[in-house]
């Protein structure tokens, strides 16, 4: 044990001053996406995955963006936040105000999400940065509650927004049930309906390129000298201001990032369906996003991202479960965290792991020893 | 009169959420955890009291006592099933566990009961409205009793947590989980004790909750379970008093906002009163202030 | 030069720390493994799910058999329309089968979207995969929505039997509504009020977080307001069921409201009508489809909707041998009285049966042809009867159903029709 020990601390060392092991995260990570990507696509073209799940691809690369995002406040800043899906409402209906504009100016499908996508960052950027300010004083559970009650504000205030075109073209919005010089078919966004008739931009590939550009984002911040100030920080605050980190500015670097990614993730899937309303960006949304973080291992991004993954598959999986689907769902939700987090099923799982392993052991070290090379 | 009408919905609806918060607060006290399925033990309390008058045909009364103590034991249960693999490995994990809890309870009672709202028989049926200063000023007597049931809750946890035995012990607990060890005092007991109090509690709030508002479903306990969470971070989580505080301040401004400012936007301003009260106080109105160990 | 070295010193005593407080790698091995066991369940699932179904699709073909799929919320807040819809097509497609054990027989398969957009265009695509020939659903609003657009591309024949939302059939040639559109409820509610009551003083609460809701609401308040009434006072609520109404009714009464439109459903309605008996408040309701049911509920005491009006294709207290006969046989086979929700699947599953009948085409054919087929049907003046009116029913190209509305008291605790 104590051998064993040693060896990973001298391991810990030798990877912290070359780098490996930030380059072994990022390597995984990548290769978890691509990997996934191009089995999706080979399984879609070869007719072995239905509609069903080709129908998720685009979800399934939301969420994973989504966790990817959460986890750079919940895992590498240290922050818990309950109001995710918040940032997720304002991207999505940006998205749906910005195309339906250039919808007249610009023919180029792509070139309309792109810019979508950006002004969604920008405006998530914003709330993030506007909720963020005041309350990134509070600490642990007090933020939470903070980050839960902007999210309902949010949903709140989606009920009563009203947006539309006028006859020229120029966008108007109201926090009433007419806005003037606008008939229905003109609406965008009409309270709680939500927007109906959007047009779809999302496709597999630019949400999977969005999903990258998410991943590329976490991961380099993960490894600049924010990213070290951010996480030591997150591990002791005090030690963090004692040699003069401004603990503030890079908390809130961190959110409002995390903020705007979740809203590119939040446009994307607002692009990916017909109507989009607020009643979906509510607090269970937060929950589920927290989720996939939680139980891929926090702080780790790829776990995180294959969580997502799985957790968005497996409702659809257990509707054989029928009435019991939901139920099933629950129980597995529950044993899957009793089985990563308790400390005494881990040591058995690892037992049981260590007495199939022992005949492998020289073949596991050259494994091991390879994948360090690579 | 109007005012006074309002003041007085106010007050019992901050009742009602005084009383779920008080087991979100507890719990939070004696295991650093939010216990996101506290609302669901109130749909339990309240389904199990409606089917014991409606299909039993026991008195209400009665009723309401086997509610509480089927909800003791669900709570018993849920910590040791759930909770208690989980403790010390950090908040986010049972918390997560806790919302599995959550969808748990929801969909068992979607199961067992099926997917049809049931309208709550009142306990209070026998009890006519009160009317005041010249019929202007009408009470809901529901209205009178869940204020009632709050102030002597409340005096009753207040005594016994500072004078009882086993309440000093939880009080120990939530105070240093090492040290009341050290003491002799059991850790787990007084986890479970907690657990069991806060889930008889939901019961009574339950029964409360559907006589004044009286549709029950299964989803019936999501949004007060939330807003009485609210009301227990508003007070300053882990304070008694605070989650009485809380929960009336959180109902009044409920009405209030209601009757005065926009019905449509009643939610956004509870919650954004929420956040300037955090900001004054980061700690809620009577939380304590932890100074931050190096 | 100092400050520096003592930063890099501790920057990476905190990073050392970082790295071996979790113990990092060595958790993150077993939590893979299990995330795996929890990948393989799931794919075990999934291959299950889609082989069992690929095979039903092709082999039932030759056994005349036509295959409906059906999507609502079976699970969540909304549970109790999509549990009614389920029941009440499965109702009607045991009565089609035994019938007619020589002819077409139906296959019913309905799936649960929890009232969620996304979970029903999933739901949409597991059909697809289970190999479904006409869709009837969704139920809610904003999910059929979703799930039209879908079918629109892949024709699929959509009627839904409650999702009355403009949106669901806008654009959309292939998808039919069985029920009024929302916005026709507005009209039609505020034409009644005006031309019957012209003297009442008349007030609003809606639920302003539902599509549903907030439809009729816009609607009757432009009518209403065209015919030169006013509403006095407009209160409203956001999805909570289960809430304090007092400050909404307060607001009533200040203004003398007595007579209050409701469009809203028959829960949170029976939560208002109690609040309001409790503060002594008792004015006239007037609720539109949704608050049908409301004498059913279990609990409910009769009294205080008593005199309410509202205006509903369906009542289960309908003297007509068809709604008796359905009444009698849906408290059979489920233990209680049918909401409005069932009689609309009912009458779906019928309208759907009938219609594929006159086009001629055999189970056998393809999804997109029997989508033309009917669309053909339903544009070319196919009528039907049924539970849901009063008498024949037609559809417009648009998707909208012709049928004429019917308007019921409540009268000592029964629906009259008026």
């Amino acid at each position: 044990m104590a051998d064993r020990l040693s060896k990973s601390s001298s391991r810990v060392l030798k990877n912290v001053v070359k780098g490996n092991e930030y380059r072994k995260e990022a390597l995984i990570s990548y290769a978890v996406l691509v990997v996934g990507y191009i089995l999706l696509q080979i399984g879609a073209a070869t007719g072995f995955i239905g509609h069903n799940l080709q129908g998720q691809f685009v979800p399934i690369c939301v969420y994973v963006s989504l966790a990817i995002s959460l986890n750079l406040v919940v895992g590498i800043s240290g922050e818990l936040s309950l109001g995710h899906a918040g940032f997720m409402a304002v991207g999505a209906f940006t998205g749906v105000v910005v195309t339906r504009v250039l919808e007249q100016n610009i023919a180029f499908a792509p070139a309309r999400l792109i810019i979508a996508l950006l002004i969604a960052a920008l405006t998530a950027a914003a709330a993030g940065f506007i909720i963020g300010i005041p309350i990134l004083g509070l600490r642990g559970d007090y933020l939470a509650i903070v980050t839960l009650a902007f999210g309902e504000i949010v949903r709140n205030f989606m009920n009563v927004l009203y947006f539309g075109l006028d006859e020229k073209g120029h966008l108007k919005f109201a926090f009433n049930h007419t806005i003037d010089g606008i008939d229905n078919s003109q609406r965008i966004i009409t309270g709680a309906i939500g927007a109906t008739g959007v047009t779809k931009h999302a496709t597999f590939t630019s949400a999977a390129i969005l999903t990258a550009f998410t991943l590329f984002v976490v991961l380099n911040l993960k490894n600049s000298k924010q990213g070290r100030a951010i996480m030591s920080i997150r591990d002791n605050r005090i030690a963090g201001e004692s040699i003069g980190l401004d603990v503030k500015k890079y908390k809130l670097m961190a959110f409002v990032i995390s903020a705007s990614l979740a809203g590119m993730a939040g446009c994307m899937f607002g692009q990916n369906y017909s109507t989009l309303a607020p009643v979906k960006f509510n607090f269970n949304t937060s929950v589920l996003i927290l989720v996939f973080v939680v139980l891929g291992g926090i702080g780790n991004i790829w776990g995180g991202m294959i969580a997502a993954a799985l957790l968005t598959v497996l409702p659809e999986a257990l509707r054989q479960f029928a009435d019991y689907r939901m139920l099933t769902y629950a129980i597995v939700l529950i044993l899957v965290m009793i089985g990563t987090y308790n400390p005494a099923i881990k040591a058995r799982i690892s037992n049981i792991a260590d007495k199939i392993r022992p005949k492998k052991k020289k073949d596991k070290d050259k494994e091991k020893t390879g994948k360090e090379a690579a | 009169m109007n005012f006074l009408t309002n003041l007085i919905s106010g007050l019992s609806l901050g009742s009602v959420y005084a009383i779920i918060a008080l087991g979100y607060t507890m719990v939070y006290g004696i295991s650093k955890m939010l216990n996101f399925a506290h609302g669901d033990v109130i749909m339990i309390g309240g389904y199990i009291s409606f089917i014991l008058t409606m299909y039993v045909g026991m008195n209400g009364w009665v009723a309401l006592f086997i509610a509480m103590a089927v909800c003791t034991l669900l709570g018993i249960l849920i910590e040791r099933l759930a909770y208690r693999p989980l403790r010390g490995t950090g908040s986010l994990a049972v918390l997560i566990t806790a919302i599995g809890v959550s969808y748990f309870l929801q969909n068992s009672a979607l199961l067992i009961w099926g997917a049809n709202p049931r309208v709550f028989p009142s306990l209070f049926e026998g009890f006519d409205t009160i009317h005041a200063a010249g019929g202007k000023l009408t009470i809901a007597p529901v209205s009178l009793f869940t204020i009632l049931a709050n102030i002597i809750i409340m005096i009753v946890l207040t005594l016994f947590v500072s004078k009882t035995k086993a309440g000093k012990a939880m009080r120990a607990v939530s105070e240093d989980n090492g040290a009341a060890q050290l003491m002799g005092i059991n850790v787990n007991q007084s986890i479970s004790l907690t657990f069991a109090i806060g889930s008889g509690l939901a019961a009574i709030a339950g029964v409360l909750m559907c006589s004044a508002y009286p549709v029950l479903m299964p989803t019936t306990g999501a949004m007060p379970g939330i807003k009485a969470f609210t009301a227990a971070v508003f007070g300053g989580i882990g304070s008694i008093p605070g989650a009485m505080i809380g929960g009336l301040i959180l109902g009044i401004i409920e009405i209030f906002s209601r009757a005065y400012i926009s019905t449509e936007l009643s939610d956004a301003i509870v919650f954004a009163c929420l956040i300037i009260v955090l900001l004054v106080k980061p700690t809620g109105l009577l939380g304590k202030k932890v100074s931050e160990k190096v | 030069m100092k400050k520096a070295t003592r930063f890099r010193v501790v920057s990476y005593l905190m990073i050392c720390g970082l790295r071996s407080k979790g113990g990092i790698n060595m958790k993150f091995r077993k939590l893979v493994g299990l995330l795996a066991v929890l990948a393989m369940v799931t794919a075990l699932m999934a291959g299950c799910g889609g082989s069992g179904s690929s095979g039903s699709g092709d082999a039932e073909g030759g056994e005349n058999v036509l295959h409906l799929g059906g999507i609502g919320p079976l699970t969540g807040p909304a549970a109790l329309y999509g549990v009614a819809v389920n029941n009440g097509a499965q109702l009607a497609v045991d009565e089609i089968n035994a019938a007619n054990p020589d002819g077409v027989q139906l296959e019913w398969d309905m799936q649960d979207d929890e009232h969620d957009a996304e979970k029903s265009v999933n739901a949409y695509n597991k059909l697809m995969d289970d190999g479904m020939q006409v869709l009837i659903g969704t139920v809610t609003s904003a999910p059929c929505t979703a799930v039209a657009a879908e079918a629109f591309e892949n024709r699929t024949f959509v009627l839904t039997p409650s999702a009355s939302a403009a949106a669901v059939v806008e654009g959309n040639d292939n998808v039919y509504q069985l029920c009024f559109q929302d916005p026709q409820q507005g009209q039609i509610a505020a034409d009644y009020i005006a031309e019957n009551y012209p003297d009442a003083v008349v007030g609003a609460i809606y639920n302003n977080a539902d599509n549903y809701s907030s439809g009729i609401y816009d609607a009757f308040k432009a009518e209403f307001e065209a015919k030169g009434k006013k509403v006095v006072a407009t209160e409203a609520f956001a999805d909570d069921a289960n809430a304090d109404f007092s400050a909404q009714l307060n607001s009533m009464k200040k203004h003398n409201v007595d007579f209050i439109f409701l469009p809203i459903y028959y829960t949170p309605a029976s939560n208002i009508m109690k609040q309001a008996s409790d503060m002594g408040y008792t004015p006239k309701y007037f609720g539109c489809d949704g608050l049908d049911g409301i004498l059913a509920l279990e609990g409910f005491d009769t009294a205080l909707a008593e005199g309410s009006l509202l205006l509903t294709p369906f009542s289960a207290d309908a003297e007509d041998d068809a709604t008796k006969a359905f009444v009698e046989a849906y408290q059979e086979a489920y233990g209680e009285k049918p909401i409005q929700f069932a009689a609309d699947a009912y009458d779906c599953v019928y309208a759907v049966y009938e219609a594929f009948g006159k086009t001629g085409l055999g189970t056998d054919a393809s999804m997109e042809e029997i989508c033309e087929a009917l669309v053909e049907q339903f544009n070319g003046g196919f009528s039907v009867t049924g539970l849901t009116a009063s008498g024949e029913m037609k559809w417009e190209a648009s998707g909208i159903v012709d049928k004429a509305p019917k308007i019921y008291l409540i009268q000592d605790g029964k629906y009259v029709e008026q």
